[in-house]
């Protein structure tokens, strides 16, 4: 067996507030395919960045080895010039330079500062046989598909003669056919002599291509294991990724009992939608789902399941293309072609991503939280500052928002603050479903604790809450029912009373191939 | 989980005699540092009037003077207040200069070459920038092309059209009416006094409402339990607002009284900071400013309001561009030149942000008021152009700068 290659020693990393790596070790062998998982927010992107040099050298603890030597990186080109290349999930490619000028960007073929397009061109082409992309390389990188692009990364990395090559997510935005070549590439760099490391959430991809895994949990090591031997179970790497203890606690709940007969308050029935750009891929394929008054429904999923999707193209159409599918409230079918007219029928969205799509952070607490319903405080027009003053000041008593007054710009508040006006925001608003994406995204447990106690309050007033969240354990103590997805499209409703991690992580990590949905 | 937040709640004013002054400093640097853009363009104003009444040996704010720089700058003033909506709505407008000239060059053609009634030809004038505003806000909000371009083509192609309707001539004279409501004064009657009866008045009736507004507004938000301004404060804050408007309306009222102008520029600013801080109209163009995604999924009706801001701006322009033809008594087809930047000049001086949500109308008028002061004065000096030019810049920069340098070292 073939010695390492890389050795990451004792690596921590905090950020303000949060420790995002505690005490991480993971050893690479020279030659092998190394998958890490863990859920989302375990620190597998922060570890690979450590690796790289976007945190560079200094800010973080601990001590990185790469083919016997200590690595010190300041940036990323100082990994690269080692051989560490990765390859982000978002594709950093630039759309409209062709494939050539992409593979060579910040490397070019030249010779005082002119390119040299006849060496720039063999080479692509070399660089292409061998990732086996049958483009040629003037073709600009817009005018492919999402999967060829990838492949033009990796000959982006071969062009810098790398050594350890870092997938993140490779095949997460990748349709079947796609996702089998790549994995299939990398097998075939394996033999030309290249270790990789993929962070994948695909359990079947990992036991495709990977000699061992490494498992991580809430910033920690939990172990590494052999892929290929017998006891390396999709359970066991399944209980290694979830089998954490409670550290925060949920609030008392009563849990929902349907009525006999009752209407769901929201229906989802036959909800299909294709990605904005990459018009043959389905995001959303075939979902149809429930929510009853007073009831929570969590959907479980990991990155690229298309729970976001689903909420936002839902929510007035505000993701990706429509392409079929109805909307029910109460029994009768709506229109939700706008956010408007999904705000007028009672439905609201709370993003994921507070920052960029909840709020505006340059101005102030009591703006935010009016901006909805402007109407509830205004009169022909006219916006009664008082009122709004006043309603503000009743939703910071009632949330516990910290802010110093309501004319606090949002920017300064933390995280949970932030996201306490948020909900305050559509609590405003008065709606009979409250779609919650990620709502306790990045905030500290005792903000959560409170956000937890708002969702259950929300519910005992009769309200119909669709939570999305990639914390399993969340979902187990707040939710009725889970729903859980994968690769867009619907694979389990699990009831509360047989829902537990194990069960969830499997339906979340089926291999999307079979089309049955399980009870 | 509220129990506790009644105790952690603001904490009340320092009761006791001798905490009440550090108190009141507090709240006046706790005030001064939140707006202290505004509140520095404010000084940065009054020291340029300072100076340049100095170094003019006091003809700066002769009530002859003070007239001519209001009459002088009223267009820019219009045009930024319009100028300052579409930048806090995250957009730009180039075309407004243009288009000053081209309502300009629509007025003369219809009063002087068809004779029509001047009133007729006014409200004419104004549903051409109305229609040029939606023309171009249709362009920019329903078709998705950037207002840089529209905006870009809209002053090439006003320009062009102004110089064929005027086929390249100055066209004037224009009818009495049209060069009185762009020069005159507020008529007078009662008794001979050495001062403007009817403007003495209008002014006492500032002074009226601007105190029982503060007042009634202090003591609803009483009402409501807010906090409010310590009573000295408070009653600080009144002297030096009556000081200002009774110290504007002597001067206007010991020369020929208060300019037209000055009127419709008075009712534009108290109208659209209304607007702005009071309307859903005028929230939504903050929000859809500062973070436009979010505004959209909040239910915003991002495309409609940014229509109806260059709409708005258009019919300002056309505003404008009649005060100016009328100021001049000629339509010209060098009109207007460069009077966008100057707009857009003003509203960045004043406040504005380059992102966007940023800014208020009164910022605008400051702003202005910054560039039509240095302008005047350096006139009064007779500073060449060419160095007014050069100095303009460097007020913009340093403004812009200020703004900048503050921000980083308040840590963002």
């Amino acid at each position: 067996m073939a010695g390492p290659v890389l050795q990451m020693r004792s690596i921590v990393k905090t950020f303000p507030g949060v420790t995002a790596l505690s005490d991480v070790n993971l050893t690479v062998r020279q030659g092998e395919v190394h998958a890490i998982c863990g859920e989302n927010g375990a620190g597998k992107s922060t570890l690979m960045k450590v690796l790289s040099g976007v945190h560079p050298h200094g800010t973080y603890e601990g001590e990185i080895l790469f083919e016997g030597e200590v690595c010190r990186f300041k940036d990323i080109r100082a990994s690269e010039q080692r051989g560490i290349v990765i390859i982000h999930q978002e594709l950093a490619l630039v759309p409209f330079l062709s494939i050539a000028e992409n593979i060579f960007l910040g490397n070019e073929h030249a010779r005082r500062g002119f390119i040299d397009w006849r060496e720039t061109l063999r080479h692509a082409t070399e660089l292409l046989r061998r990732v086996g992309l049958d483009e040629h390389p003037e073709t600009r990188v817009a005018d492919i598909g999402v999967g060829k692009q990838q492949l033009v990364e990796i000959a982006k990395a071969l062009s810098k003669s790398v050594k350890l090559l870092i997938l993140d997510e490779p095949t997460a935005a990748l349709n079947d056919e796609d996702s089998a070549k790549l994995l299939h590439l990398i097998l075939e760099l394996k033999n030309q002599g290249i270790t990789s490391i993929i962070i994948s959430h695909k359990l079947n991809e990992i036991r495709k291509v990977a000699d061992s895994v490494t498992i991580l949990r809430d910033g920690r090591t939990i172990e590494t294991l052999d892929v290929k031997a017998p006891e390396t179970t999709e359970e066991r790497i399944i209980a290694g990724m979830v089998g954490r203890d409670l550290d925060h606690r949920f609030p008392e709940r009563t849990w929902h009992r349907p009525k006999e007969g009752e209407e769901p308050a929201l229906e989802i029935r036959n909800w299909t939608v294709f990605h904005p750009i990459d018009r043959q891929r389905k995001v959303v394929d075939d979902v149809s789902l429930t929510v009853r008054r007073g009831e929570i429904v969590g959907i479980a999923g990991l990155m690229g399941a298309g729970r976001t999707e689903l909420a936002m193209s839902v929510f007035g159409r505000t993701y990706g293309r429509w392409a079929g599918g109805t909307v029910l409230k109460d029994g009768r079918e709506i229109r939700t072609r706008t956010v408007a007219e999904a705000v007028g029928h009672g439905i609201a969205y709370v993003t994921e991503d507070r920052k960029h799509y909840g709020l505006n952070l340059i101005d102030t607490v009591n703006r935010n939280i009016s901006l909805t319903a402007l109407q509830k405080v205004a009169r022909h027009g006219v916006v009664d500052e008082h009122e709004e003053r006043q309603v503000a000041e009743r939703f910071r008593t009632d949330m516990n928002i910290k802010a110093p007054t309501v004319f606090e710009p949002v920017g300064k508040l933390s995280g949970g603050n932030q996201q306490k006006v948020v909900l305050s925001k559509w609590i405003f608003a008065g709606p009979d479903v409250l779609i919650l994406d990620e709502p306790t995204r990045g905030i500290d447990v005792g903000a959560k604790y409170e956000i937890y106690t708002v969702i259950d309050r929300l519910a005992a007033q009769g309200k119909a809450v669709i939570f999305i969240s990639s914390e399993l354990p969340e979902l187990l103590g707040m939710c009725d029912r889970i729903y859980t997805m994968a690769a867009g499209r619907l694979t389990g409703e699990v009831p509360r009373a047989e829902a537990t991690q194990e069960v969830l992580m499997r339906h979340m990590t089926k291999d999307t191939q079979d089309n049955e949905v399980t009870r | 989980m509220s129990t506790d937040v009644t105790t952690t709640s603001q904490a009340p004013a320092p009761p006791g005699g001798e905490k009440t002054g550090t108190g009141m400093l507090q709240v006046m640097l706790n005030g001064l540092r939140r707006n202290m853009r505004q509140y520095g363009m404010l000084i940065a104003l009054g020291l340029i009037v300072v100076l340049f009444e100095v170094w003019t040996g006091g003809d700066l704010l002769l009530p002859r003077n003070v007239s001519n720089l209001v009459l002088q700058n009223s267009y820019i003033l219009i045009l930024a207040i319009g100028m300052m909506l579409v930048i806090i709505a995250g957009h730009i407008d180039l075309s407004v200069g243009s288009l000053t000239a081209f309502v300009g060059a629509t007025a003369a053609v219809l009063t002087v070459d068809h004779h029509m009634a001047w009133q007729l030809a006014v409200l004419l004038c104004l549903l051409v920038g109305a229609a040029a505003g939606a023309v171009q806000g249709c362009l920019i909000a329903y078709c998705g092309i950037p207002s840089f371009i529209v905006t870009l083509a809209g002053m090439l192609l006003f320009r062009g059209l102004t110089e064929i309707l005027l086929k390249g001539q100055t066209l004037g004279p224009f009818p009495d009416g049209l060069q009185k409501a762009g020069n005159g004064f507020l008529p007078e009657v009662g008794p001979t006094t050495n001062y403007h009866n009817i403007t003495l008045l209008l002014g006492l009736v500032i002074i009226a409402s601007v105190v029982w507004q503060e007042v009634r507004d202090r003591r609803r938000q009483q009402e409501f339990s807010l906090d409010v301004l310590p009573a000295r404060l408070f009653a600080l804050k009144l002297v030096a607002l009556v000081a200002a408007v009774l110290a504007v309306t002597l001067l206007l009222a010991s020369y020929k009284g208060a300019p037209i102008v000055l009127i419709l520029l008075g009712v534009l600013v108290v109208g659209y900071g209304y607007v702005m801080r009071n309307t859903v109209f005028g929230r939504h163009i903050y929000a859809i400013g500062g973070n436009l995604p979010a505004a959209k999924l909040s239910g915003v009706k991002d495309q409609r309001v940014t229509f109806q801001v260059f709409l708005n701006m258009g019919v300002l322009a056309a505003l404008a561009g009649l005060v100016v033809a009328a100021r001049l008594n000629a339509a010209s087809p060098k009109a207007g030149v460069n009077y966008e930047l100057e707009a857009i000049a003003s509203s960045f001086i004043g406040g504005a942000s380059m992102s966007g949500g940023v800014g208020t109308v009164l910022g605008a008028i400051i702003g202005g008021l910054v560039l039509g002061v240095l302008n005047n004065g350096m006139n009064l000096l007779s500073v060449g152009t060419d160095w007014q030019q050069v100095i303009k810049g460097l007020a913009l920069l340093a403004a812009v700068g200020f703004d900048v340098w503050n921000k980083r070292r308040s840590g963002s």
